[in-house]
């Protein structure tokens, strides 16, 4: 809210608080905490941003702005960012609700490629779903879901090359699957188990494929986003043609990283794509807590001459086709572009959280944008491509796969039960070489 | 040559021989650098391989974190150490842990070179020595020459080195090895040996430090600006002592200490940087470990006070000559030496 929208309201913008228990008028009014005194209604007070609902309220999401599906245009791929700024507050939509593709962005995407994408959406789910399983066994001690999510990162890597770079957050198991990484590798990670290539040192899901375009992901949050734009930098050092792609959640755009992530993608013009996943919580705080309520994330790029997008994550066509967009200006020497994907986190943000905690019951299936997957599932079927029954079978093979996937995994061990890496892989990799001091150590210890 | 050339001509070796050597910071492309350490790179190898960057720490050190990732072997210059901590999370938490994490998958060999230490009446912001946030963190390798001689070779090992490399430059030995005495003319560099650097490659293995005087008394142990100071403070006297300049704090050289302290059972330390928690302590412990039955006294630390480093006290604050030799005389008294010592102090300067 602006300040001259403050200044229409009434009381000024104050009501909020008043509603508040705790917030008295001798406590707004009175004596400050300081000491100091205070005239009346010339006080100030903070404005502590709040989600439209919480616990027990109705799902309510007139506040997020969408535009008809087909309704935004799709600028030239060497569009200066000056003249589409319009495009990072329309929001980017190809799937309309009676299951066409329609508008200047539908027909990027082969139907080949809408079903191979589907199967990838689903793959991911299931694999949530098992995991999310094993975790409440005692298999593991950490699960993160991404559940309502799969469109944005199978999407985007069926838009990428083999040798592109993404460094990714740790709710992109979709740019993985999408590859079909192998599911037993993914699962032995999340065991950490003998067959763990992290060799239990990193935390379950935070995987790291280099063969597959996947950076090692650090569980701290932006880092990665500023390290993505350095990579591409060393593409563009190298005179090679690979890109990178960065991964950033909205609530982390708060770091310092995303404003230096961006700040040397304006200055150095490097072939990288900047991905806000914007899925409406971080944690327990909503997206106004990162500056969500002020101006559209996709915005920020504004300030910084990067071509944006705002674009609906739940649609595979969308995320497809916007993604190929910045894929083509990245790869042609035209630079860096960031897009926002409107999305909503349908599960908790880990298996430690409770979302039914903070935020209205309902929530998710209440979500104007959809289901990923629904929606593509009902755009293939309308094109003859799809039906319920392959649907049903693909859905169950895919459980089994991942079913047998987990057995296996479970031979090499699970967190807490069977094989396990050796104490002495901890003391491995710190330096290529094992300096004497932690050889020293080693032997203490006695591996 | 003097140390500035020294590292100017260990970057320029290594972009010669090395295409995946770039180098990047602050002031560092066309003008090279406010210390002058990049002058004319920017020339011989065009921008893509030398530029300047936005003035943004964090930044810098965590593009060199992707770059490194790609393949290059990016040279990130932090403008003053003071600058470091808005970067101190791309260091700790991802370059550091980069290859361990990732089980080898990723590494991030790269250099991050920042002049370090006071004397030039920089101010709090201009004169910290900040090394022990480094040698603190595993996956780190940290390193500090005293010599132009020694910064080439160590920078070349350095840009070699697989792992991250920390590398501090003690700006008051830029252009002259300072011993502490502020108030005296600056020697040049080129009247000292270690001045005299070839211009062909080599490097200085990392982890070995070096003996540069050699005694029986007393060992001390010092990095940087204070294997100078040292020198200084024993120059005059009748104390014969081992110093010994690590060169390098991480990997360390434990067994050169060991060997020294075993042979002269006492220990003096000194640095720069503030006393708690500073490398010294850490030195002390493993002193104490590796040596405690050979100690005639015990340890003594001289260093740069708990405090922010002032301003017009920092003559003050820069733990000199004078108070190293006093350190010195406490670990050999009731030997005969520390009488002559002492009076020798008392008569000498007040530092």
């Amino acid at each position: 809210m602006s300040g001259t929208d403050l200044d229409a309201l009434p009381d000024g913008g104050k009501h909020a608080d008043a509603e508040r228990p705790g917030v008295t008028e001798e406590s707004r009014w009175g004596k400050s905490a300081t000491g100091a005194s205070i005239k009346g209604a010339n006080a100030l007070s903070l404005h502590v941003p709040e989600p439209v609902g919480r616990p027990g309220d109705e799902p309510n999401f007139s506040h997020v702005a969408l535009s008809a599906a087909g309704e935004v245009s799709r600028p030239a791929v060497d569009a200066y960012a000056g003249d589409i700024k319009a495009h990072a507050t329309s929001l980017v939509r190809v799937l309309s609700d009676d299951h066409e593709a329609v508008g200047e962005w539908a027909g990027a995407t082969s139907l080949a490629l809408c079903v191979q994408g589907l199967r990838a959406m689903m793959k991911v789910r299931a694999y949530d779903e098992r995991m999310l399983i094993a975790q409440r066994q005692g298999k593991t001690s950490f699960y993160i879901q991404c559940t309502g999510e799969e469109a944005i990162s199978c999407g985007q890597r069926l838009a990428l090359e083999r040798g592109d770079m993404c460094f990714p957050t740790y709710r992109q198991q979709g740019l993985l699957l999408a590859q079909d990484y192998p599911l037993l590798d993914m699962i032995c990670q999340v065991f950490s188990n003998s067959r763990d290539k992290l060799r239990g040192r990193q935390l379950p899901v935070m995987y790291s494929a280099k063969d597959y375009g996947f950076f090692s992901i650090s569980g701290n949050l932006g880092t990665q986003f500023v390290q993505a734009v350095g990579w591409a930098m060393a593409s563009a050092i190298d005179g090679n043609n690979r890109i990178a792609s960065g991964w950033i959640g909205e609530g982390s755009t708060a770091e310092s990283d995303f404003h230096s992530a961006l700040v040397f993608a304006s200055v150095y013009r490097p072939p990288v794509i900047l991905n806000v996943v914007n899925n409406q919580w971080a944690i327990s705080s909503f997206q106004g807590v990162a500056g969500g309520a002020s101006a559209t994330f996709a915005e920020r790029a504004h300030g910084y001459g990067i071509a944006s997008l705002r674009v609906d994550g739940n649609d595979f066509l969308a995320v497809h086709a916007a993604s190929k967009w910045a894929e083509r200006r990245a790869r042609s020497n035209l630079g860096p572009t960031l897009i926002e994907w409107v999305t909503y986190r349908a599960a908790g943000h880990s298996t430690s959280d409770d979302p039914g905690k903070y935020r209205p019951k309902g929530d998710a299936e209440a979500w104007p944008l959809g289901d990923p997957i629904d929606r593509l599932k009902n755009y293939l079927i309308k094109q003859d491509r799809w039906s319920e029954a392959q649907h049903e079978q693909t859905w169950t093979a895919l459980q089994e796969e991942v079913r047998a996937a987990t057995r296996e995994a479970e031979t090499y061990g699970t967190l807490n039960e069977g094989p396990k890496p050796s104490a002495l892989e901890m003391f491995e990799g710190v330096y290529e070489e094992m300096p004497e001091h932690l050889l020293r150590q080693r032997q203490k210890l006695g591996v | 040559m003097t140390m500035i050339e020294a590292i100017r001509d260990a970057i320029d070796t290594m972009m010669a021989r090395d295409q995946r050597v770039v180098v990047f910071g602050e002031d560092v492309g066309y003008f090279g650098g406010v210390f002058r350490c990049t002058d004319g790179l920017q020339e011989k190898y065009g921008a893509s391989r030398v530029f300047d960057t936005p003035i943004n720490e964090s930044g810098i050190i965590g593009v060199a974190v992707g770059m490194a990732s790609y393949g290059l072997r990016p040279i990130a210059e932090i403008q003053f150490a003071d600058y470091v901590y808005p970067g101190y999370d791309q260091i700790v938490s991802e370059a550091a842990r980069l290859r361990h994490r990732s089980a080898g998958d990723f590494t991030a060999p790269m250099v991050v070179r920042m002049p370090c230490g006071g004397g030039i009446f920089g101010g709090q912001t201009h004169s910290q020595s900040p090394e022990a946030l480094f040698t603190h963190v595993a996956g780190l390798k940290t390193v500090m020459p005293s010599n132009p001689y020694d910064a080439k070779g160590l920078l070349i090992a350095a840009i070699e080195d697989p792992d991250p490399v920390i590398f501090f430059e003690p700006k008051r030995l830029y252009n002259g090895p300072f011993d502490g005495y502020h108030d005296r003319p600056l020697t040049a560099w080129k009247q000292h040996p270690k001045g005299a650097v070839p211009e062909d490659y080599y490097s200085i293995e990392l982890g070995k430090a070096e003996l540069v005087s050699e005694g029986d008394d007393v060992t001390i142990i010092a990095y940087g600006t204070l294997v100078h100071v040292a020198l200084a403070a024993l120059e005059g006297t009748n104390i014969s002592a081992d110093v010994i300049d690590l060169r390098t704090l991480v990997p360390l050289d434990l067994a050169a200490i060991e060997a020294s302290v075993q042979k002269t059972g006492r220990c003096v330390i000194a640095h720069e940087a503030t006393y708690t928690n500073g490398y010294g302590a850490e030195l002390a412990a493993l002193v104490q470990e590796t040596c405690f039955y050979h100690l005639e006294a015990p340890i003594e630390r001289v260093t740069g006070w708990d405090t922010p480093y002032p301003h017009a006290q920092e003559w003050d604050y820069f733990p000199g000559p004078a108070r190293l030799e006093k350190a010195i005389c406490r670990v050999l008294e009731g030997t005969a030496l520390a009488e002559g010592a002492a009076a020798q102090a008392n008569g000498g300067a007040n530092q």
